[in-house]
Formats: C-alpha cells, structure tokens, sequence
C-alpha cells in the first residue's frame, strides 16, 4: 500500500515536471545569448547568462507598445465589466420591476451564443463608423459578453433582502445604497470577476487579429504571434522568447497572487459555488 | 406613485447602461450576420448583392468547407475524451487538502493563464525536430525526430498535445468544484464495508460527479469547436491542409478573399452547430428536473 503510494507520487512529480519544463525551457532561452543558441538550443541550463535580450526588447520593436495597448484594453474591459455588469446584476437579482424576467433571459441567451461566430459582423460593424485600430473597438465586444451579470447574479441572490433592504434605508437612494454598502460587501465575488475577466481579455487573439490590423495597435497577443512563423526569428531565438517572458509571466504572477480568487470565478462561472 | 417613479429611473440606471452594450455588440451582430450571409459581399469594395440562399448552397460543394468541417470535426473528437479523461484524472489526484496537492494543482492549471501565442511560441520550438526538445528527447533514445508541424501525419496530433498542455487545467478545477459537492460520509461508509479506490469512482464519484461531467462535455466541445490560434500560428492550417479548421477558413474567405456573405454565411452554420450542442445540455437539466 505504501510503495503503491509513493510510486503515485514519483509519476505525479514526473507529469509536473513534464508541465514546467516546456516553461522554464523559454526561460532559459531568453537569458541565453542568441550567439550559442544557434548553436545548441535545447541546453536545460543556460550556457552563458546574459539580459540582453530582454534589454533589446525595451529598445527594438513595438513589443513594448503591444504590451501598452493590452494594458489599455484589458483594464477597461475588466472595470467596465465589473461596473456595469454588476449593476445588472443587481438590478436583476434585487429590484422588483415588470421587465425582469424578460431582460435577464435575454442576458442568459448570450451565453450561447459562441464568441468566435460574431466576429464578421462585429468586423462591418466597426468597419461602417471606421472605428477599427481604436480601443474601444477591442474592449466593447469583450464588455457585451453577459458572463459576469450571470456570476453578480448568484451572488447578490445569496445575500438575504433583509441586508439589502437595510442597506436602501440607510443610503437612501438605492444607487447609492448599492455604491455605499453592496459593492464594498462584494468586494470577493468582484475579484474573481475581475481576474478571471482580466486574463480572458489579455489573451483575446482571434477579434484583436481582425480589428487591430494597424502594428503599432497590435496588442501583445496579435503582436507575439506575428513575429511567429517569420524565418527571420530563428537567428534571434532568445529575443523571441524574451518576448514570450514578457507576454507571459505578469499573468502568471497574477495568476500565483490570486489563484483562489481565478478558482472561485472558474467555478461560479459554470453555475457551481 | 412617487417611490415607483424612483424606482423605475434607478431600475433604468442599473440596467441600461449593460443592456445597451449587450445588444450592440452582442444580439445585433448575430442579425447582422444572418443577414450579411444572404448577400454576395466584397469587403473591398464594399458593394453588396442579394443572392439568397447561394452562399449556402456553394457550402455543400465547397470542398475545402467540407475539409475544414472535417478537420475541426477530427480535432473536437480526439481532444474532448482526451481533455475531459485527463482533466477528471487530475482533479482526482489533486484534490483535498495538504500543500503538495496544492502545487500539483497550482502547476496543472498555470498553463491556461498563457495566451495562445504564448503557447505557441513554447510548443512551436518544442516541436521543432532541430531545435526543440522533443527531437533531443528521440535523439537520446536514439530514434529518428518527428516533424510534429510538417509531417501530415503527426500536425493534428502536435495541435492537440499543446492544446492538452495549454487547456486541461481549466477541466480540472470544473471536477474539483464538482468533487466538493459529494457527500465524504459516502466514502467513510464505503471504506467501512473495504471498498477499493476504483469501486469508490465507479460508484460514488463517476455518479457524484455526473452534473459536471456533461456540463464539461458541453463546454469542451463548444471551446474545441472553436479552435483557431494553435492551428493558425503553428501550422497555418497545413501540411496540405490537414489541419485548416472551420474558423480559420471562416477567417481567411472574410480577409483574405474579401467575401464578407459567404464567410457569414460559415460563421452562421458554425453557429447553429454549437448552438445544438448547448441544447443538448439544457436536455440533460430537463432530464434530471
């Protein structure tokens, strides 16, 4: 029983390593100089250390730039959506009024509706009021997208009228009950939104590749992924993955400082606690 | 009368700010593509005529609609087994207290915070056979490498293999949500009566987990459904098209060939696939109620 045990843990242990290795193998090819690594790529241990890489990618290129543009985009696609996603959210599960039930099928409908299909439509339209290469073109469709009305619904559903009921008394209005008192009580529902929001929007790839076709509005998704499959990159391996590190590592961080929360929002997301 | 009144501008304050954005961007959009889908539409010069069901019908005689229907079909039942058995093995292994658990899960889900070209980007090099650690791996063993990416016979399989690495975290946590919802006196009551670790998933979490299993199915094969940036990055739909999927075909008749109608027309079918698939789910809720 006890070998059966620990031979368990030793093929666990094996699997995880198989994860990271592919990981930390760009790691090691970052900080490798681009000299040795046409020599030999698949060193596990860097054969000579060296920042240059990641210094080449704050002076050449637009990667910086991709990675601003995402900045821009994915904080205001996560604040909108916490804002005014909750709000609904609100309205629907706490206000008594003759349109209720209607309008929130109709937000649940959405749910269906598959992201990829939209993209052409959402393409002509944009086109029409020559709005693509902007911003807001790449975060409005991601706020539309009625998944955190869903989660703020089960939420406020578990928090009892007699608290919401007090909490209008007390703040008068019910706008400013709701601002005061029910978004400070929301604050662990919201974090999970937000984060799970956050890391869906900074990895949008397919809308930002039709709308954002100007370079210098590539976000660090579309932009990483154009510097792919150019021959070009294989004399510059290390920058390349420089550039992978950059794309990808302050998700990861985020992701190791609020895994709890990204877990809880997955879990709700799926209508479970 | 008074109160109602406030009552109402408040309702619309809270609602209408979303519910604008939503049918915009969202509800409008599907009209609109419906609509497009019956017009011959040039996205260059933006001149559009009503051919009616035509797009439609060029669908079926379409051969290379009918590969990349095939492909992505090819990848939706290769990967959803695979991702749903390994996603449940996994959330089994990991689940419960105790900080080793915790890494094993920390680990397996890391990968799913990577954006696509991320992923991409690693598993692009580790296919590589010169460059990438899979060809070393094969020539230690002293084995020829495999060219995952060029070779018609191992693109799908390498497209599935990063997608099982990229993805198979986010599975995992739906069954561990799902694995805390058992009751654990069904297990002390079975460790009573000496019942081993594979009768306990046959009879107590293959059925305790029962919800979770078909909503995972479902959401699985809608995300597979819809791959696109693993095949168009890696291997821009070759060797020979083996592996073109529906949406990169979508794509590529819209931008590349400018025909706005005819790629609506695609995203529509694709659409009410997916959206049949999601009924099935709604079947399963009503079945249980």
């Amino acid at each position: 029983m006890k070998t059966k045990r620990q031979l368990l843990v030793v093929i666990t242990s094996l699997l995880a390593v198989i994860w990271i290795l592919p990981v930390y193998w760009m790691v090691v090819m970052a900080v490798t100089p681009n000299t040795l690594l046409k020599l030999n790529s698949t060193a596990l241990w860097p054969q000579g250390l060296t920042f240059e890489n990641f210094l080449g990618v704050l002076q050449i290129g637009l990667t910086m730039r991709w990675f601003y543009n995402s900045l821009v985009v994915t904080v205001m696609a996560t604040v909108l959506t916490l804002l005014l996603q909750s709000m609904a959210g609100y309205a629907f599960a706490k206000m008594k009024f003759a349109a209720r039930k209607t309008l929130y099928s109709l937000t649940l409908a959405g749910l269906m509706v598959p992201k990829e299909a939209l993209f052409i439509p959402l393409f002509l339209m944009f086109a029409k009021v020559n709005g693509h290469n902007t911003y807001a073109a790449l975060y409005l469709p991601r706020v539309a997208i009625p998944l955190g009305v869903f989660i703020m619904v089960q939420f406020f559903r578990g928090i009892p009228d007699s608290v919401t009921e007090a909490a209008e008394i007390d703040g008068a209005s019910p706008v400013r009950a709701f601002f005061n008192i029910i978004l400070p009580m929301s604050l662990p529902a919201l974090t999970s939104l937000g984060i799970f929001t956050y890391i869906l929007t900074w990895n949008d790839y397919l809308w930002p590749l039709v709308s954002a076709t100007r370079k210098e509005m590539f976000t660090i998704t579309t932009g990483l992924a154009s510097l792919q499959g150019n021959f070009a990159q294989a004399s510059e391996l290390g920058s390349l993955m420089a550039r992978g590190v950059i794309a990808g590592f302050p998700l990861l961080v985020l992701f190791l400082i609020f895994q709890k929360h990204l877990i809880r929002g997955i879990s709700m997301s799926s209508g479970g606690k | 009368m008074n109160k109602s009144r406030s009552l109402n501008l408040s309702v619309a304050f809270f609602v209408i700010p979303f519910m604008a954005i939503y049918l915009i961007f969202q509800i409008y959009p599907l009209f609109q593509a419906v609509f497009a889908s019956f017009f011959n539409w040039d996205l260059l010069t933006s001149g559009k005529k009503f051919i009616g069901f035509k797009n439609y019908s060029k669908m079926f005689t379409d051969p290379i609609f009918w590969r990349s229907f095939l492909n992505t079909l090819q990848f939706v039942v290769y990967s959803t087994p695979l991702l749903i058995a390994t996603g449940l093995l996994f959330a089994i292994l990991f689940n419960g207290t105790g900080s080793r658990k915790g890494t094993f899960r920390t680990v397996f889900f890391a990968p799913y915070v990577f954006s696509v070209s991320v992923t991409t980007l690693i598993w692009g090099f580790m296919f590589n056979p010169q460059k990438g650690l899979l060809g070393a791996f094969s020539r230690i063993l002293g084995a020829e490498p495999i060219y995952w990416l060029t070779d018609p016979h191992f693109a799908m399989a390498a497209i599935i293999i990063c997608t099982l690495w990229w993805t198979v975290g986010f599975n995992m946590v739906l069954f561990l949500a799902g694995l805390q919802d058992i009751d654990p006196s069904l297990y002390e009551a079975s460790a009573l009566e000496g019942a081993g670790a594979w009768q306990n998933f046959i009879h107590i979490t293959l059925p305790g987990l029962r919800r979770t299993l078909e909503l995972v199915t479902v959401l699985q094969i809608i995300a597979s459904f819809q791959i696109f940036g693993q095949v168009y990055i890696l291997t821009k739909g070759g060797p020979g098209g083996t592996t073109r999927v529906l949406i990169q075909y979508i794509y590529e008749t819209g931008f590349r060939d400018y025909a706005l109608g005819y790629a609506s027309a695609m995203a529509f079918v694709l659409f009410v696939a997916m959206f049949l698939v999601s009924m099935l789910q709604l079947t399963f809720a009503e079945e249980k109620a």
